[in-house]
């Protein structure tokens, strides 16, 4: 049997070992001896990556789960090095952490959150992570970081798209590097006067839930800003597998836009059904009628087939980014060149973004030079840097929310392979999605104060 | 004692030995030893199995004693976590009013949705609490949000009321101050034992649940809903009215439920909808066959058993596996690693799928069977021992 | 009107798969008194039957082209099915094309062969076991049948397209006098629908012309004294077990282009159908066929916006609150036969 030191308590036991019978209080299982939570004292420090590995987003949460891997092993020194040899911030060298080796423990959101939280919990409890991350859905990020807040670690969240994780639910520890209904919105607002027009007429189908909301919301507001006109918001069940009688009534109601507020199987299901019923052919009002899908994602798009194409959407990243929109979002090609030569394809989206979170925390503990979450929400808040893949990038101090470009996208006519089912229209840059920390949209949240536990 | 006989009663201390020393039970592999992936004895997981115990052996004392199936059961479970987060919204975080008002309202729930359902029996049954539960269970999703808080869940905010709240009141769950996370640490050589505070207060509560249980089974009341369970009709022709007694039985039960909610919102402050659908419902039903129904420790086994692989299973990964195996020359540990990694990780579906058809294909009588086999093959092998027969750990019918 | 025509039609091809999954479950149910909680997994392995038989025809050697590039910059590889090789580009398009509907004679034999095998290995030796022993033994091999699929096919949805001639919507509304472009309604979902319709058909004169059907029925309502007349019930009640997978998988296959299928997708009917079943009566296999056209078309109402914004919501419950009414009302259902699963 091998040895490992796969457990903090296994190198927290300094002043107790052998000395049987040693009764440390603690809380959360942190020795009272260090200042925060699962503070790591032996030669390695625990990470804890937190995906869906079973249920709808499996699929998301294992290409979350090879960014992790590969950027532990970047961190660590080995491969290429990635996106570090790209990244603006130099204190990163490949020797780990503080010079502590970077190891990693995985469990299975199920994208509940009474599970993604029962997951988290035996990371902090039972292996000692001093930093959780990932998930693919916003009800999991919101209650993860609820959860890390009280428990003194920091949350880098994964895929997680609603307003409200760094509004109305933000917290001092937790950080979301990817993009947000609001910026899907005003990204994409300009793109679709100059495609379609400003006198459209838009019928919105909402996934009836949170994030569904804040992006339906986000939406008509952006494109009733544009002049145009919402005709009707229908709620969708969350359940529903069939959305035929939801696609039915479009075409009568004198709408020539179709909004799909939808993710993942909801919007693979929805937009198939859409195309069947024929609204892509039809003239409504003398002009085309048009679907547009929010948001975006590689795998939807894979899962949608046919169907995605030429429907305009909006992305966090995309692995031709450089290549077509040049050397300012350098780190692209670096990440994909890593993460293409280990694992036989691009990445996602969402690893990008878990591979960038991973990578951040890194390096503002480094900066820092401390595990400290305190210290780490310090060097991360107001922390500009480029390099990683998004072009020029600012993690504002206000709600912890990224700022950078965002893509414009659109499902390419004639895919040349099997990879390259998305195009990129346009990029919106930082500017004009940039909001006001007090914007309607996300009040109500209250950051509090860094939590170190312990 | 306590008006248990003496089969009973050993029983119930074993019960309680095994819930006071799991700390020690659960956590038998060194820290940093390879197996140690294996220990269950860390606070959350714990506080799981005995949550998961309160909700299995209430609903055992419906579907055990009656034989009513129901398939919504999760509603309550959810119904009291929302009840008691209310409560910590509303006035303070000690768990004692939350815990109250859940058992409170699940209380009231199941009294409304039993006294409509039982008017059913047999399969028609099952489906009305499946259907009440999916109804809860979608409105909370949805149109309910201002009540649950939807999707992202119910949790605590800063700027929540909290009436009763002093200025120096924890801002965390507690019992009177005592805060429910609040964990000693014993460290014995390289073993490590976590005593959870949280963990004792859902313990104390199982051992009540247990206790209660096997009262009722014992009790007149008991012997009634077995005499429905054999024979409904016949009951019915001695001109005695049954339903009181199964709507007693399924009111019960959904306290048992709310309780269990009220203790989950206790140790983690949040509720979200997914505990009330179906797949939840489903859960409760599968630990109490997979445990053994009708007995009266097999719900807590089989509890046990399904949080134990939904936590433990799901966290061995491909790395974890290739630790254990690095003893072995790389080509056979690449093949182990191969063969073995469609059960772990992601695949922990497939081994608990599996492991249900084992179990129920070859016991059953589920896991308590099990353990009479055993004990029964134990006795076998001890002569002399022979005719004490059924008397120890067997609480079967 | 135009609006519930549209509901009407929308109804009926809800209605189709779950009456379809909801006759293979009364089936099993009727015949061998087995709560079969993995019928969702053999709709879902249907659908899967669509999808491996379009991997199957679009297999191929690689050829590298080198004058075009990969996402790494390494020359790209092209990929030539066999089908379009040895049958010439266009029949061999063709024929991939038609990947769904060759679907169906490819799904049969397999689905019976499942069915055989999973009544003769598993189910048989529970018939004389408690529902709940059922209930744990299928339910434990729906999760073993969909970890499988997942573990060949992934979590996400697999788009499977109709040929192309199905691909368009027909103006319905026009045949019934109305403008053209109010009511239109997809080809393929027509084709669900006639298709549904015509495996029910076919399943009730099976049960009702054939000798075959007659003694399953008198099994279905007497199993004991049929066995007593010396008649082998358990070889018949095998093959029913087969005919009521192949229905489901049917279900599956042409299910299959309407939503790309998913590992999923069983469990997410699995509920629906047994609700289906229950309203329409346990037993009673005309009461499954009615129940499920009577929800399909009752969500569709539902879910209109003139009722939404009446009722918030509703179209998320009406198939609940549907089943709640009816059970309330009439004891066994719309046609359920008394003393079947009443315990």
């Amino acid at each position: 049997m091998s040895k490992s030191n796969f457990t903090r308590r296994g190198l927290l036991k300094t002043g107790a070992v052998g000395s049987a019978g040693i009764a440390l209080p603690t809380i959360f299982t942190a020795g009272s001896a260090s200042a925060f939570t699962n503070a790591p004292t032996g030669g390695s420090v625990t990470l804890g990556f937190n995906v869906p590995q079973t249920g709808p987003y499996a699929d998301e949460g294992a290409d979350e789960l090879r960014a992790y891997e590969l950027a532990v092993e970047h961190l660590n020194g080995g491969g290429d090095g990635g996106m570090l040899s790209t990244f603006s911030s130099k204190v990163l060298d490949g020797t780990g952490i503080l010079g502590k080796k970077v190891e990693f423990v995985t469990g299975d959101t199920q994208t509940k959150s009474d599970a993604a939280r029962a997951s988290a919990k035996s990371m902090i409890e039972k292996d000692g992570a001093v930093m959780i991350t990932g998930g693919s859905s916003s009800g999991v990020a919101v209650a993860v970081q609820g959860l890390c807040q009280e428990a003194g670690v920091i949350f880098m969240a994964g895929l997680t798209h609603s307003n409200d994780t760094t509004g109305k639910d933000k917290k001092a520890n937790g950080f979301r590097h990817f993009f947000n209904a609001y910026m899907s919105g005003a990204a994409l607002a300009p793109v679709l006067r100059s495609l379609y027009g400003d006198d459209r007429r838009a019928y919105h189908l909402t996934a009836d839930y949170t994030w569904g909301w804040t992006q339906q919301e986000s939406i008509q507001a952006a494109t009733e800003a544009l002049g145009w006109e919402t005709v009707e918001n229908v709620l969708t069940p969350l359940a529903a597998t069939d959305f035929s009688s939801y696609i039915a009534p479009v075409l009568n109601s004198g709408a020539d836009v179709l909004v799909l507020n939808h993710y993942g199987g909801n919007m693979v299901n929805s937009l198939t059904n859409a195309v069947q019923f024929g609204l892509r052919e039809k003239q409504v009002n003398g002009k085309n009628f048009e679907i547009v899908v929010p948001l975006y994602s590689e795998l939807m798009a894979k899962g949608a087939g046919a169907n995605i194409k030429g429907i305009v959407g909006s992305q966090n990243w995309d692995w031709k980014l450089e290549n077509q929109m040049g050397s300012r979002y350098t780190g692209t090609n670096a990440f994909v060149k890593s993460f293409g030569e280990k694992y036989g394809f691009p990445p996602s989206q969402a690893a990008q973004t878990c591979y960038a979170q991973a990578l951040l925390y890194a390096d503002a503990v480094t900066r820092a030079g401390s595990f400290d979450p305190c210290a780490v929400v310090e060097a991360l808040e107001g922390f500009e840097f480029d390099g990683l893949g998004n072009g020029p990038t600012l993690y504002r101090a206000d709600d912890h929310q990224c700022f950078k470009d965002v893509l414009v996208v659109r499902g390419a006519e004639n895919p040349s392979n099997e990879f390259d089912l998305v195009e990129i229209v346009e990029v919106t840059p930082a500017e004009q999605v940039t909001y006001a920390p007090d914007h309607p949209m996300f009040a109500g949240g209250d950051l509090g104060s860094c939590n170190p536990g312990a | 004692m306590l008006g248990l006989d003496k089969r009973d009663a050993t029983l119930l201390i074993i019960v309680t030995l095994l819930t006071m020393f799991a700390p020690f039970i659960l956590n038998p592999f060194p820290e940093g030893s390879a197996m140690a992936q294996f220990n269950a004895g860390y606070p959350d997981l714990m506080q799981r199995f005995v949550i998961f115990g309160i909700f299995a052996v209430g609903f055992n004392i419906l579907f055990g004693l009656t034989g009513y199936l129901s398939f919504g059961h999760a509603a309550f479970l959810g119904v009291g976590s929302y009840s008691a987060v209310w409560m910590f919204k509303l006035l303070s975080m000690n768990v004692v009013p939350a815990i109250i008002l859940a058992v409170i309202v699940s209380g009231l729930f199941a009294l409304v949705i039993g006294y409509v359902s039982l008017r059913r029996s047999g399969i028609y049954f099952s489906i009305l609490t499946l259907a009440f539960a999916q109804m809860s269970f979608a409105l909370a999703y949805s149109v309910l949000t201002p009540i649950t808080n939807g999707e992202t869940g119910l949790q605590v905010y800063n700027d929540d009321p909290q009436y009763l709240m002093g200025p120096d009141s924890p801002t965390v769950t507690n019992l009177f101050g005592l805060e429910m996370r609040s964990t000693y640490t014993l460290d014995m050589g390289p073993w490590s034992f976590d005593f959870n505070a949280g963990y004792y207060m859902c313990a104390l509560f199982m051992l009540a649940a247990v206790y209660l249980s096997i009262r009722i089974f014992r009790s007149p009341f008991g012997l009634m809903l077995k005499a429905v369970k054999s024979n409904q009709q016949r009951m019915n022709f001695t001109g005695l009215n049954t339903r009181p007694y199964t709507l007693a039985a399924f009111v019960i039960s959904g306290m048992y439920a709310g309780l269990a909610g009220g203790l989950m919102a206790s140790m983690d402050p949040l509720a979200g909808a997914e505990r009330m659908q179906w797949t939840a419902s489903g859960e409760v039903v599968l630990m109490t066959i997979l445990g053994g129904a009708g007995t009266l420790i097999g719900p807590i086994l089989g509890a046990g058993f399904i949080k134990y692989f939904e936590n433990i299973f799901s966290k061995i990964n491909d790395s974890v596996l290739h630790q254990w195996f690095a003893f072995m020359p790389d080509g056979l540990e690449d093949f182990m690693v191969f063969i073995i990694h469609p059960f772990i990780g992601k695949g922990w579906h497939l081994t608990l799928g599996i492991l249900f058809m084992l179990v129920v294909i070859f016991l059953p009588g589920g896991l308590v069977e099990g353990g009479q086999r055993i004990a029964a093959w134990l006795r076998s092998k001890t002569p002399g021992a022979k005719d004490e027969t059924t008397k120890s750990t067997e609480p079967a019918e | 009107m135009d609006a519930i025509i549209l509901q009407i039609l929308n109804g009926l091809d809800k209605g189709s798969a779950y009456a379809l999954i909801a006759l293979g479950l009364t089936l099993i149910f009727g015949t061998l008194g087995v709560v079969n909680f993995a019928h969702g997994a053999l709709f879902m392995i249907g659908a899967f039957c669509a999808v491996t038989l379009n991997k199957i025809l679009t297999l191929g050697y690689i050829t590298i082209d080198e004058t075009q590039k990969d996402f790494l910059g390494n020359p790209l590889k092209v990929e030539n099915t066999y089908v379009e090789t040895w049958f010439g580009p266009e029949l061999g398009a063709a024929i991939i094309d038609w990947s769904v509907p060759l679907a169906i004679l490819f799904a049969i034999p397999v689905m019976v062969a499942i069915g055989f095998i999973m009544e003769r290995g598993l189910i048989k030796h529970f018939y004389n076991r408690p529902h709940a022993d059922q209930i744990l033994v299928t339910f434990g091999l729906a999760i073993v049948l969909q970890e499988i699929i997942k573990y060949f096919y992934g979590a996400n949805p697999i788009p499977t397209g109709a040929p192309e001639v199905f691909r368009g919507s027909l103006d319905f509304g026009v045949l019934l006098g109305f403008d053209p472009n109010v009511i239109i309604y997809p080809y393929w979902r027509l084709v669900y629908f006639l298709f549904a319709a015509a495996i029910i058909g076919a399943v009730f004169a099976f049960l009702q012309f054939t000798t075959f059907g007659m003694v399953v029925r008198a099994g279905m309502a007497d199993r004991e004294t049929v066995g007593l007349l010396g008649i082998n019930i358990d070889r018949r009640f095998t093959i029913m077990f087969g005919i009521a997978a192949a229905v489901a998988g049917l279900a599956g296959v042409m299910y299959a282009p309407i939503n790309s299928p998913n590992y999923h997708m069983g469990m997410d009917f699995l509920v629906l159908s047994f609700v289906v079943v229950v309203v329409g009566g346990m037993g009673s296999l005309p009461g499954a066929v009615l129940a499920g056209f009577l929800l399909g078309i009752l969500e569709s109402f539902a879910s209109m916006n003139e009722v939404k914004s009446l009722l918030p919501g509703i179209d998320q419950i009406i198939i609940y609150l549907v089943a709640i009414i009816i059970l309330l009302t009439r004891p066994r259902g719309l046609m359920g036969r008394k003393g079947v699963m009443e315990e």
